[in-house]
């Protein structure tokens, strides 16, 4: 069964329901927990290549479940670190712990500044109860 | 923007938390849980669901059986009263307009058919009656499901029976490739029927997981699998036509079946990791009708259209993934094969 709701306090949120932990100049990327709920269980993990580009607010990769595919959107722009392989082994990991074991991609930075195009925790909630 | 209808399980539906989409027309419950808990609970235990939208056109009386053998695929005569039938409703050009399922009971017949074709199969079988709002119906399905139940019952038979306090309509038929049955009943006795189940401990389980168990059934999905454009010979439902009975679209359908159709609708499962979806192409030629996420095989399978000559089982065939060409292979149907079957 899927993880409690929640969304941390400390990560940075994308309106296509993204998360980014920024350390430095790297940043984790993940879904949150809305995400991963309205997808349903995931089945599939397509992600970017390892050293590959990724643009703020373009697609990078996607992810499927039983009855849909959904594009995933870089919340930051950078070069593409590492992919979790354990998700694309068990993309279940992603419902189960979207914020820890379920994370997706790790970037470098290109542009640290764009960071502050991202929500805080509570702009993310204010705009999950507008929807 | 049309209303959608809601069953009388709606309330139901609610408490349970299911994720409720529009679907033909209706409100209807996707899933409760999750798509994969549902299906594995019909594949191994037991699971209801709601189907009450459902169409049901009845006809009675003297010539209703001339009338419906001369316009439905399959023969009525192989069926007595008591009985059930899979059949198709094809139209001048053996298009497929609907299929559906006929009860028979003595002279008088009950079709059950597609939500969102009861208007049209209404329109062609004029002399029936659309009896849709007389009926809740809720499928009981999975190898525990008749036990469950309390009652014994053959597939593709049927009788009027009292099912856990509740008068019922009883037919061993489905669409999940399962032992079970399906119940129909008064609409006002719908929310207890379905209590009693659920409190049998029988899943319930939402369109997103019927339409799984479907899939790996390789059973047909109006819409998707089979259209007013394709016939029954493309679609492999060459079993459910009596081509030696006369019936709307039959010279058509023997011709068809004389030279070999040009497509035909075949069954497949991924080779790789990619999960085939309606629509997508295959690089051999023809596209995907439906696709999915088999939660028994836990890969993507499907079924599409290919030029026949592609059509063998065994063979390699390629699906574009969004762009990314993914290799499958074609297998005999049914996708999943229940072990005791």
């Amino acid at each position: 069964m899927g993880a409690e709701e929640s969304y941390p306090e400390g990560l940075k949120y994308h309106k296509e329901h993204d998360w980014a932990k920024i350390e430095g100049d790297t940043a984790t990327v993940g879904v949150t927990w809305y995400a991963q709920d309205a997808l349903g269980e995931i089945v599939h993990f397509e992600g970017p290549e390892e050293g590959s580009s990724v643009a703020k607010d373009e697609s990078y990769g996607e992810v499927e479940s039983v009855k849909a595919v959904s594009d995933l959107v870089a919340p930051l722009s950078g070069e593409v670190l590492e992919v979790n392989s354990a998700v694309q082994e068990a993309p279940e990991t992603i419902n189960e712990d979207p914020y820890g074991r379920g994370w997706l991609i790790k970037i470098r930075l290109s542009d640290e500044s764009e960071a502050e195009g991202l929500m805080d925790v509570a702009a993310y909630r204010q705009l999950l109860e507008e929807q | 923007m049309q209303t959608l209808r809601r069953t009388p399980l709606y309330e139901r539906h609610a408490a349970l938390g299911a994720r409720l989409v529009p679907f033909a027309g209706w409100e209807m419950p996707v899933q409760y849980t999750s798509i994969s808990e549902e299906h594995r609970a019909v594949r191994t235990t037991a699971g209801v669901f709601d189907v009450s939208h459902m169409g049901q056109l009845k006809l009675e009386g003297d010539g209703a059986h001339e009338y419906l053998q001369g316009r439905l695929s399959n023969d009525l005569d192989r069926i007595g009263p008591g009985e059930a039938q899979y059949t198709l409703l094809t139209n001048e050009d053996g298009g497929i307009t609907d299929d559906l399922i006929v009860y028979r009971r003595e002279d008088r017949y009950l079709l059950v058919v597609n939500a969102s074709n009861t208007e049209v199969d209404h329109r062609v079988l004029s002399e029936t009656s659309d009896v849709s709002g007389e009926w809740a119906l809720l499928a009981v399905q999975g190898p525990e499901a008749l036990e469950r139940l309390g009652i014994e019952l053959a597939p593709f038979t049927w009788r009027d029976e009292e099912v856990l306090g509740v008068r019922c309509l009883v037919a061993g038929t489905g669409y999940t490739g399962e032992r079970g049955c399906e119940l129909g009943c008064d609409p006002s006795q719908a929310p207890a029927l379905w209590d009693a189940i659920v409190e049998r401990g029988v899943v319930p389980c939402g369109l997103g997981a019927r339409d799984t168990l479907r899939l790996e059934m390789c059973y047909p999905l109006h819409g998707n699998d089979i259209t007013p454009e394709r016939t029954p010979i493309e679609a492999g439902l060459g079993w459910a036509c009596a081509l030696d009975k006369e019936f709307t679209g039959v010279d058509v359908l023997r011709r068809q079946k004389e030279d070999g159709p040009a497509e035909r609708l075949v069954a497949f499962v991924m080779e790789g990791k990619g999960i085939p979806r309606q629509g997508m192409a295959i690089a051999e030629g023809g596209s995907v009708t439906s696709g999915t996420f088999s939660p028994m095989l836990q890969r993507g399978i499907g079924m599409g259209y290919v030029p026949a000559d592609v059509a063998e089982v065994g063979q390699e065939i390629t699906i574009d993934v969004r762009g990314r060409p993914q290799p499958a292979r074609q297998v005999k149907k049914p996708i999943y094969e229940r072990k005791d079957a």
